[in-house]
């Protein structure tokens, strides 16, 4: 790990009106590093995940992001042409539903190829070996590439979404509630897939998760958020394993146990 | 300008009211200082119905005057329904000489096809479009083609080209095949067949796109860069057939399948009827060129 951070976040906050979406929320966020936003639904978890990825502007704070040339620019400040660049070239985001970070009505491939074409790659055939390859990663079989995802399983449409983030080789994913609605052995497979592709290609995450069993194996810090505020943060293992935050006491006390 | 000499007087000059023909004025002046940008306008209510080419003869009525000669065409013909009735209207409207000759008109109104006859400078081609938007199968929300447009996110229109390769094996956009203007503009060329895609680059003719349902019009000023697009590995071809016009002997020039009986019998014949009539008056003869010279329609001037 270097020693700036790629993501700067600093007293961030989104008001509805007078309702508080999340308040005051600072962190920083280093190169490889995945960082799990918990809390019950309604604490502001994808609030702040849409602030960060722009795709809401916050009411106050700020947020700067160590570009590829090393020099940090304050991300509500660029233009949209330059925002709406990075989120397909160095970002990801992950959809909890896939139908919404997916076209689902053109091919699996093209769906793999689309940022790749939107960054001016003309080459049709390098396009479609490069998919093939995303989807061989994903676990996804190569005559499944011209198949639209909607004939695809569950599992298979949120796999094929994190290929269509990845291609660009970006180095900051947002993922909202990436297992959300799958099976627990769907969710496993998932969870493995992410926890390798993470690790292979140094990406750093902010995963957004109500299931802490998620936060547990996939990141290595944790925020827990309760009515829009951080109430606790720390290494995800202390945090679990030696809650302080009476709130954060009571949400890993929750957990069932089979 | 209002009365004229003639029993046209209960219509304004070419129908459209002076104030309406100002205002699609300015919208085409914007089109042309913006080659391949939409330009909204405030369509009016035609005497025909949407898809019929509302958008091409408001147009049209906006930039004809009492010594233009105009031309119009239906899909390359100067003698189907469309064609007809707009060509009357106009020279009930504004009383203006009517031709079918490509090298006469001075304005030429068209459905879907470019004349096979090259044009020349101080023409205008008035294209009528049914969808203007190139993106909208792709990205059914306006709010977000627009910005599209404006951010020049066009990434989306080669994901249409992948599909067509990944299904067809090959470019299968046979129409309405999308080009960049000037490096900048995706633009849809209106249901054109792509065979006549090179014939919009760097034309000499001013063409103009009016789309009325959609109230949409853009503009190609005469030495335009317009360009189709591909990929690397698969580039931009225009239709070609492998026989010649069975009626006037052509090659090189987009044909129409014509059928002749009910037992399968058919031929491939110029769908630019006035290209056509001009060869075998110059004596070619196709396959299936009847002995005797057609009677041909001719310029009619001004009553």
């Amino acid at each position: 790990m270097t020693d700036e951070p790629l993501l700067r976040v600093s007293a961030l906050s989104k008001f509805y009106g007078s309702r508080v979406g999340c308040e005051n929320v600072t962190f920083g966020l280093w190169p490889g590093e995945v960082l799990a936003v918990v809390g019950e639904s309604g604490s502001g978890k994808t609030t702040l995940l849409n602030c960060l990825s722009t795709r809401l502007l916050p009411s106050s704070g700020a947020a700067s992001y160590r570009m590829r040339d090393g020099q940090f620019r304050e991300l509500y400040r660029m233009s949209e042409a330059e925002r709406r660049f990075l989120m397909r070239t160095d970002w990801g985001f992950v959809h909890q539903n896939p139908a919404d970070g997916l076209r689902m009505t053109v091919s699996a491939g093209a769906n793999v190829g689309e940022r790749l074409m939107a960054v001016g790659d003309r080459h049709y055939g390098k396009i479609r070996a490069t998919a093939v390859d995303w989807l061989s990663r994903v676990e996804i079989d190569e005559d499944r590439i011209d198949d639209e995802p909607r004939a695809f399983s569950g599992g298979m449409r949120q796999r094929l979404q994190i290929a269509r983030n990845l291609v660009t080789g970006p180095r900051l994913v947002f993922m909202d509630e990436p297992t959300g609605g799958l099976d627990v052995s769907v969710q496993a497979r998932l969870l493995d897939l992410l926890r390798g592709l993470v690790t292979d290609l140094g990406l750093a995450a902010v995963v957004v998760t109500h299931d802490l069993a998620v936060a547990r194996l996939l990141s290595q810090r944790m925020m827990v958020m309760k009515d829009g505020r951080v109430v606790e943060s720390g290494l995800t293992d202390r945090v679990l394993d030696d809650p302080r935050a009476p709130y954060t006491q009571l949400l890993v006390s929750s957990i069932l146990q089979v | 300008m209002t009365a004229q000499p003639t029993d046209i007087a209960t219509y304004n000059f070419a129908y459209l009211d002076e104030q309406t023909k100002r205002m699609i004025r300015r919208a085409i002046l914007k089109g042309i200082a913006i080659p391949g940008y939409q330009v909204p306008f405030a369509s009016r209510e035609m005497p025909m119905p949407y898809g019929w080419g509302t958008g091409g003869v408001q147009v049209t009525a906006s930039i004809i005057g009492p010594d233009d000669v105009l031309k119009v065409i239906d899909q390359g013909a100067d003698d189907t329904t469309n064609a007809v009735s707009i060509r009357a209207f106009f020279k009930k409207v504004a009383n203006v000489a009517v031709t079918t000759e490509t090298a006469k008109a001075t304005i030429i109104q068209t459905r879907h096809r470019i004349p096979e006859h090259p044009l020349t400078s101080g023409q205008v081609l008035v294209y009528q479009v049914p969808i203007p938007e190139p993106l909208r199968f792709l990205e059914p929300r306006e709010t977000e083609t627009r910005k599209m447009h404006a951010l020049e996110e066009y990434g989306l229109m080669h994901v249409k080209l992948y599909e067509d390769i990944a299904r067809h094996g090959r470019i299968a956009t046979t129409y309405a095949y999308p080009v960049k203007v000037e490096g900048r503009y995706v633009m849809d060329p209106s249901p054109t067949p792509k065979f006549d895609n090179p014939k919009m680059h760097r034309s000499p003719a001013l063409q103009l796109f009016g789309a009325g349902r959609e109230k949409r019009i853009y503009a190609l000023p005469p030495f335009t860069d317009v360009v189709s697009l591909d990929f690397e590995d698969h580039p931009f071809e225009v239709q070609t057939f492998d026989q010649p016009c069975a009626l006037c002997a052509a090659e090189n020039v987009y044909l129409d399948e014509v059928i002749l009986d009910d037992h399968g019998g058919h031929m491939f014949v110029c769908s630019d009827t006035d290209h056509c009539e001009k060869r075998r008056e110059q004596g070619h003869r196709g396959r299936l060129a009847p002995e005797t010279p057609l009677a041909l329609e001719k310029t009619e001037p001004a009553q």
